[in-house]
């Protein structure tokens, strides 16, 4: 039986229990409904969750270790010839016994060894399923059954069936917690297995950064170099760029929008940079490259620059207008959270709007709009498509816009894209640049939301 | 200081402060319209560079469907003509027929390229739909190669020398030729809209994109969607206040500005390598854009639970609902507009995505349409990424008008929330 079917089957099976359970709870309370410490849907749920919450449970697990199982028992089965070669090799006839299981394509011509095996292959998990649905419906009538005799007046239904759904709330809330940690286990451990092979002071004080590895050992340049520097460099490069565009225009925005402009204004201009906020990063990526890029360069020849068809300005700008929007709406909000009492204050002592603003309001404010800006730079970092489309890809340790540099991101996104031996240090490296984007993300975080925090409470 | 003197003081700065007032309020007027100059010009270059994609340059050729090539066995079974008819030597045949003149063979070959290296699969097609051609000759519009779609839109200069023109001067005279017949024309693509990706531009397709785009934004949206709102409840209605609940808020809190390529590096690391699950697979991308949109919709179903009064708690738990009762039957209907207007946000945000997506393979050249949710597939933001970096200038502009499409699709879901916001927002 497939899964999903299985599902259903599931699903039909403790509708129908909730039914019964429903039912009973009326029968045992000879049909008077008030006699019944809970109302009669309760009872109906209750047997419905124990129907379907331990099968379900069984069928999480048995499909998680369904594929291992089978795959050991299929590798302790083929002849010992096949077996010995190796873990890579093993790993590449396993495949093709898999595939050949299911009627796809194979690497080599398949030998009878192969034929047999992927026969016991499909032939298990032909079991295998059978035994799932067998067990989980067993295991799902049992637990109906037994929730179904429960049943009586006395019996606490709604609070059992309540705190169930408690414990879902909870869990789901605490998923944020488990995203977190999931991201720093998989980030930090394949990063460890990296500097295993690298030592962690080469890395993050080199200043070279070219990640071919050799394929044979005599290969000229054969040891490749993982000195981040560089690509720190550029992605500050990249992100300084950027926030000398956004963050005046931003902050001005802001500040026009929520001291000057009507309401008429507003209601035109609001929508605009929210639609600006919407634009997805790959077609900021694409105008960087397309349109931005060629009019720089050809600006600059005009000039006598030389200016790269990559050059770090053209990224830095287009990011810059894609953090614009960013920035407004932090400052504005941080803007719109001074007392009116403040600016009224300053009116009174016949100082004009700019004066207000510039001597009263972004003082007031300068803490939430610091913690704004941090946001917005933690942003520009790790900003992934406009760079991967619009910066280059060679590592140039330069402080001049007009150059090409690369950025982390960059870096991640063409190590990891294609297809390479996962432990060889060039993927592992990938997973070292992560591990750095993601702590100084965070500690960037972690300091803006604390201050535009403390900011807030400040007025509250 | 008499009162005079002080007047006096202040007149003679007015001036200078009026002056200073005026600037800065023309800073303020500059900043929003560099921001809206930025919002036009990037729209005037990918709708101007874009629009002539939605029409496709389509060539009348009297075709032959000649047995002796479709049909050399004389079997009259579809499937095995289907499988062995050279519908490209028809095709072929027709284009010789109609310029008699050209014998050489690398202007023959030249010749060939007029047309797409698919018109021969359209060929099958039409005669699969009617199987009475066999043996005739008919006039059939194929589509033409992109290049030639080039010429005709005027995106090939024909101005420049010969030699720096990737379309030479005798093809553009079989292409005047095909003009001054009616042979050739433009016409609304369908193609585009209907076809997986090819490496051929004028037979590459969105279908394919999309349909990947649906099936994870399902994925994300059936697990998202549940999980974020009870958080949401758990956190605004049952959290007690201490040190747990700070850490979970912080949390997402910090979840929310993480960049997205991490989720990508935290899904190839644990959905594809330790679970082993497939690769390029709608469902991988779904869990990952679910992890990602998380933050949003918890924090927009947050804002939407603390809008509903409190009274209308106390009304509840006061006629004797449980606590459980009172959310799910009173503050839960009250806030799901809010809550939904969060999570058509947060699809957006999701269907705009593409650097996570990248990192567990939703990057390969696909060109079947995926079935499910375990098919290999790729997404709109990632067909257009994989077509931004075709050399070819007829992609350039199927990636405008591809943007095209998914900024439709976002301005739609966005117009969706703004509606359903005005509909049902109540003031209390």
């Amino acid at each position: 039986m497939q899964t999903s079917t299985l599902i259903i089957v599931l699903l039909l099976l403790s509708s129908a229990l909730y039914y019964l359970g429903r039912q009973r709870s009326l029968t045992v309370a000879n049909g008077e409904a008030r006699k019944l410490h809970s109302l009669p849907s309760y009872y109906g749920y209750y047997a419905a969750l124990w129907c379907l919450l331990p099968a379900l449970a069984i069928l999480a697990i048995w499909n998680g270790f369904e594929t291992k199982v089978i795959t050991t028992l299929v590798v302790n089965g083929l002849p010992d010839a096949v077996r010995n070669v190796g873990d890579a090799k093993l790993g590449l006839i396993v495949n093709d016994i898999r595939n050949l299981a299911t009627g796809g394509m194979t690497s080599v011509d398949p030998d009878p060894a192969m034929i047999a095996a992927a026969k016991h292959y499909a032939d298990l998990r032909g079991i295998s399923h059978a035994a799932l649905a067998v067990v989980a419906l067993v295991i799902a009538s049992i637990g109906g059954f037994f929730a179904w005799r429960h049943i009586a007046t006395g019996h606490r239904a709604r609070n059992k069936v309540e705190s169930i759904v408690k414990g879902f709330l909870l869990s789901s809330s605490t998923l944020a917690i488990f995203t977190t940690v999931g991201i720093v286990l998989s980030v930090l451990f394949e990063a460890v297995r990296f500097f295993n092979q690298i030592p962690i002071t080469d890395f993050l004080f080199g200043l070279q950064w070219s990640p071919q590895m050799a394929i044979r050992a005599d290969q000229v340049g054969s040891s490749g170099a993982f000195g981040v520097i560089p690509l720190f460099v550029g992605t500050m490069l990249i992100s300084l760029i950027a926030m000398v565009v956004a963050a005046p225009t931003g902050l001005m925005a802001a500040i026009y929008l929520s001291e000057y402009a009507n309401r008429k204004v507003r209601a035109v201009v609001k929508p605009m940079m929210e639609i600006l906020a919407g634009i997805p990063t790959v077609v900021y990526g694409f105008f960087a490259a397309l349109t931005v890029a060629p009019f720089l360069r050809d600006t600059g020849g005009i000039l006598g620059l030389d200016v790269s068809s990559e050059s770090a300005l053209a990224a830095g700008l287009v990011m810059g207008i894609m953090i614009i929007p960013f920035v407004s709406s932090l400052s504005d909000d941080v803007i719109n959270a001074v007392p009116q009492a403040m600016r009224d204050g300053a009116y009174g002592l016949g100082a004009t709007r700019s004066e207000t603003i510039r001597n009263v309001i972004i003082p007031a404010a300068l803490p939430g709009i610091v913690g704004g800006m941090l946001l917005a730079v933690s942003r520009a970092i790790g900003e992934t498509m406009i760079v991967v489309m619009a910066a280059g890809l060679s590592a140039n340790l330069t402080a001049n816009p007009l150059e090409a540099v690369t950025t982390v991101t960059v870096q991640i996104v063409t190590l990891l894209v294609g297809d390479q031996e996962f432990d060889s240090p060039k993927t592992l490296a990938a997973f070292a640049l992560g591990l750095s984007l993601f702590v100084t993300t965070l500690i960037l975080n972690v300091v803006a939301l604390h201050v535009v925090r403390k900011y807030r409470e400040q007025y509250e | 200081m008499s009162n005079q003197e002080s007047m006096n003081r202040v007149r003679a700065g007015l001036a200078r402060r009026y002056a200073a007032e005026r600037r800065f309020r023309m800073y303020g007027v500059i900043a929003i319209l560099l921001s809206l100059a930025f919002l036009l010009m990037l729209f005037v270059s990918i709708i101007g560079n874009g629009y002539t994609a939605f029409q496709q340059t389509y060539i009348k050729l009297d075709v032959n469907f000649d047995p002796a090539m479709l049909d050399p066995t004389g079997s009259g079974d579809m499937k095995i003509i289907n499988r062995t008819g050279d519908f490209q030597g028809v095709i072929k045949q027709a284009l010789r027929d109609a310029f008699p003149g050209v014998t050489k063979r690398g202007d023959k070959r030249n010749l060939y390229g007029l047309v797409s290296g698919g018109a021969g699969f359209e060929l099958r097609d039409r005669l699969h739909a009617d199987p009475g051609l066999m043996g005739r000759t008919v006039s059939i519009w194929v589509t033409a190669d992109a290049e030639i779609d080039m010429v005709v839109k005027g995106h090939i200069d024909r101005e420049v020398p010969e030699d720096d023109r990737r379309v030479k001067d005798q093809t553009i005279a079989w292409i005047d030729a095909l003009v001054a017949e009616d042979r050739l024309e433009k016409r609304f693509n369908i193609t585009f809209f209907t076809a997986g990706d090819s490496r051929n531009p004028e037979q590459a397709g969105i279908w394919g994109a999309a349909v990947g785009s649906v099936y994870t934004l399902i994925v994300t949206l059936v697990l998202s969607f549940p999980i974020g709102v009870a958080a949401a409840i758990y956190l605004e209605e049952f959290a007690p206040t201490n040190r747990f609940t700070d850490f979970i808020e912080v949390n997402i809190n910090n979840l929310a500005a993480v960049p997205s390529i991490v989720f990508g590096l935290l899904g190839l690391a644990v959905f594809i390598n330790f679970f082993g699950m497939p690769r390029s697979a709608p469902m991988v991308g779904g869990l990952v854009l679910t992890l990602m949109t998380l933050p949003t919709i918890i924090i927009a179903s947050r804002a939407a639970l603390k809008s509903v009064p409190p009274s209308i708690r106390e009304a509840a738990l006061g006629i004797g609902a449980s606590k459980m009762q009172m959310v799910f039957h009173h503050v839960l209907p009250l806030a799901m507009p809010g809550m939904l207007t969060g999570a058509i946000i947060g699809m957006a945000q999701a269907l705009g995505e593409t650097a996570p997506l990248l990192m567990i393979g939703m990057v390969a050249f696909i060109v079947d349409i995926p079935g499910g949710v375990f098919d290999p597939s790729t997404v709109l933001p990632v067909q257009i990424y994989l077509w931004a970096d075709s050399p070819e200038r007829a992609f350039v502009e199927r990636t405008s008008a591809a943007i095209m499409v998914l900024l439709a699709f976002l301005v739609t879901m966005n117009a969706l929330a703004v509606l359903l916001r005005k509909r049902f927002e109540k003031r209390w």
